[in-house]
């Protein structure tokens, strides 16, 4: 690197001597744009509490990042923006009637141990967000599941927990359109399917994430719930019921929000376009095995983090065919 | 006429052809030094014919191998030889090299003799022809054309393909030998057909180039055997396998060349040459090169003598301003100059002039395996990890992420927004590991 500036040289290094425009910061940026739209949602829904949620989890995760290389004597990374997106994503994930020491924590949590224990951004191989949500609803169940309604903010249960098998008795089914919108409890930022799914087709217009992932595991969260119908048995329930149940199934919980958000996160998925794919499909079927068979009623979070652990494998076997392979005879 | 297909991968730099796309070839001032390496080409380095104080003349052949893949050289201006001496290279370091003070006068050789029609002579006479003309190619490897077209027996070629792609930013200079001078195109493809023994010509030019094709494709008749191909413009759509790819739907086999799948890639302007060759006995001694880019204040495509120093030819187009770096070639694979008392080679396409604003120097960050360099590259291979296992020195593992079917095309370093060194870090396994090989080859024989 050439410390002092000498316009009298001509500067030599190696082709290519032309570069993109578009930088870690540009892609990071945009995942941040795209999560606009849900953040005004959730700032709708459940008003100022959302947004201070959001302040804090953002708040803590970027002065966490910025502290270590304080401490290590090293240039911040903060700048990359990717800690501002794990602190939002962290928001995202608890209820509107979380503490506010609770984002606090989870976002510590998802930069010390998850990422920077591991070599910092690219180092990590679970998603920092996610396992930091279930390292919180490990520690603590009761403000992970205290959901809320929105608006009024009075205590209830999800559409999920109504969905499942053995669900609260009586419980009412939200309609497909409140699903939709995101005028349903929740998690923060996992409840608006439309505010999501702008906020997907932004990144993939930018190219910034690939379609197999998301569309794999939608897809298969969809075709089987179809199948499998709500109560998981291949009962004998009417088509159009098995098609609510799917509509639902898809539009509750947090797949929208995972399926394009979390599941993309280029660190902890998949490096080629097959593996991208798989990924998105074993995320599927893990959701639905864990909503439809399994104790939890969300399964979204775990099976993304069990793809997060396969993904080295996938890798490995998805490597593309060389171009110019000469076949041993 | 027909649509070629497209390669996996590939990239869509900005292609700011526009500066000299539409300039005619203008010869540029006579210089009045010339500095020819003895070793310009891929090959066997060249010895002097001449000696200090010799007089030469235009044309004349100085420098020449025994080596079968070698090239001789020429001299590209009439005068005296004042020196045989180590001078730099635009491709690296000091090479021995002819300087020339040109009497102004250009006297040409006498043995500059046209050989007749190219459908009277033998394939092993148009070899002949090529070779003492020094022809290499002038898409910028400089392999000797006339050692690309003696293929080995058993190995038949079917088609010739006419690189016409010229995938580059910036450079120019084939899109106006197509578009000015399409009969010598043409007419080189048919000698270097009838030297191989191919029925089947093509002439493969991109997309962005319609001018290019329509002249060439009114020189062409019917009874040529010869087709125009139309590609995607894409880079690296000029780049030999994928090339051969686009147009004939073959893989050249890893570690192989194009002649593995009966096929001869040559560049436009190769063939050009080679046809001035057989119909005036011009050796090669001056080419078109593109010189261009923002720093630099009249761009324009010069037919240049071989020995011309960057330099005289800046100057030439108006100077330089807030150079930040000067590029013997294009900007994907170029190479970049610490001075420009560098002299054109065969292979120098282009000059491109970068400004100091337009070079990003950002340090690289860490690696997001976010995926881009895996699907752009058009060899099918994963950058991230090769370079990963080069920047440790795992060049064994680097060897079994097939480092080696790495064509350099940069796209991967071009497209990676952590600013990786990806191809830089991935030259340096595949350079230990053809040490390496020699180092074996060497002990088993």
């Amino acid at each position: 690197m050439v410390d002092k500036e000498q316009p009298d040289l001509l500067i030599v290094s190696s082709s290519p001597h032309l570069k993109t425009r578009e930088t870690t910061q540009r892609l990071m940026a945009d995942v941040l744009i795209a999560l606009a739209p849900a953040t005004a949602v959730a700032f709708w829904l459940f008003g100022l509490r959302a947004i201070a949620l959001v302040v804090a989890a953002v708040a803590s995760a970027v002065l966490t990042e910025h502290a270590v290389a304080a401490l290590g004597k090293r240039k911040t990374t903060i700048g990359d923006l990717s800690a501002a997106i794990t602190g939002l994503l962290i928001a995202f994930n608890i209820p509107p009637s979380a503490p506010f020491w609770l984002p606090v924590i989870g976002s510590m949590f998802a930069i010390l141990i998850v990422k920077v224990a591991f070599g910092g951004l690219g180092g990590n191989f679970l998603n920092p967000a996610l396992a930091a949500r279930a390292m919180l609803l490990a520690a603590w169940p009761v403000h992970m599941t205290n959901w809320v309604r929105p608006f009024d903010l009075v205590a209830t249960a999800t559409p999920l927990a109504t969905l499942v098998p053995k669900g609260v008795a009586g419980a009412e089914l939200p309609t497909l359109v409140d699903m939709f919108i995101g005028r349903i409890p929740g998690c923060l930022g996992e409840t608006s399917a439309i505010a999501l799914l702008i906020g997907g087709a932004y990144l993939l217009w930018r190219k910034v994430i690939d379609w197999r992932t998301p569309v794999g595991f939608i897809g298969t969260v969809a075709v089987l719930t179809l199948v499998f119908g709500p109560s998981g048995l291949l009962s004998d329930i009417t088509f159009a019921g098995r098609l609510q149940a799917a509509a639902s199934h898809v539009l509750s919980g947090g797949l929208m929000l995972g399926a394009w958000f979390m599941a993309t996160d280029y660190v902890t998925s998949p490096v080629t376009p097959k593996g991208r794919l798989i990924m998105g499909i074993g995320c599927g079927l893990l959701t639905v095995l864990i909503r439809l068979w399994g104790g939890y009623p969300e399964g979204v979070s775990y099976s993304i983090l069990i793809m997060n652990v396969a993904t080295p494998l996938i890798d490995r076997f998805t490597v593309p065919r060389k171009f110019g392979l000469v076949k041993k005879a | 006429m027909t649509a070629g297909k497209s390669f996996h991968g590939g990239i869509h730099p900005p292609y700011n052809k526009q500066a000299t796309a539409a300039l005619p070839i203008v010869d540029a001032a006579p210089p009045k030094t010339v500095v020819i390496p003895l070793h310009q080409h891929t090959g066997a380095p060249c010895e002097p014919l001449v000696k200090v104080g010799d007089e030469v003349k235009l044309g004349q052949k100085i420098g020449e191998s025994q080596s079968f893949v070698s090239a001789p050289v020429h001299a590209s201006v009439s005068g005296k030889v004042t020196a045989i001496e180590a001078r730099p290279h635009p491709g690296s370091g000091l090479v021995q090299a002819v300087v020339i003070e040109s009497d102004g006068l250009d006297t040409p050789d006498p043995g500059m003799v046209p050989a007749g029609d190219v459908a009277a002579l033998s394939p092993e006479e148009i070899r002949k022809i090529i070779r003492a003309a020094g022809i290499v190619g002038l898409g910028g490897a400089a392999f000797p054309t006339a050692v690309k077209v003696s293929p080995p027996p058993g190995k038949a070629i079917d088609t010739v393909v006419l690189n016409g792609a010229e995938c580059e930013p910036y450079l120019t200079a084939d899109h106006r030998v197509m578009l000015e001078d399409p009969a010598a195109v043409i007419y080189g493809l048919r000698a270097l057909m009838q030297a191989c023994g191919a029925p089947r010509g093509m002439i493969a030019v991109e997309d962005n180039k319609p001018d290019a094709i329509e002249a060439l494709q009114k020189s062409l008749s019917a009874a040529d055997g010869i087709q125009i191909v139309v590609l995607h413009t894409k880079y690296p759509q000029g780049s030999e396998k994928q090339l051969v790819w686009a147009c004939l739907e073959r893989e050249v086999p890893s570690g192989g060349l194009p002649l593995d799948v009966g096929v001869v890639v040559s560049n436009v302007g190769t063939a050009a040459a080679v046809a001035q060759a057989i119909q005036s006995g011009k050796p090669l001694y001056e080419r078109v090169v593109t010189v261009t880019g923002s720093a630099v204040a009249k761009p324009q495509n010069l037919r240049v003598r071989i020995g011309t120093s960057f330099a005289d030819l800046i100057e030439q187009c108006g100077g330089l301003t807030d150079a930040g770096k000067v590029i013997n070639g294009g900007p994907m694979m170029g190479i970049a100059q610490s001075s420009l008392d560098v002299p054109v080679i065969k292979g120098t396409s282009g000059i491109l002039c970068l400004k100091r604003g337009e070079i990003i120097r950002e340090q690289p960050t860490a690696c997001l395996k976010c995926g881009r360099c895996v699907e752009n590259c058009p060899m099918h291979l994963m950058p991230l990890w090769i370079a990963a296992y080069a920047e440790r020195a795992l060049h064994d593992e680097a060897e079994r992420l097939n480092a080696m079917d790495c064509v350099e095309c940069g796209c991967c370093s071009y497209i990676c927004p952590a600013r990786r060194p990806l191809v830089q870090a991935i030259r340096l396994s595949k350079y230990e590991i053809a040490a390496r090989r020699r180092q074996a080859q060497a002990k088993k024989s």
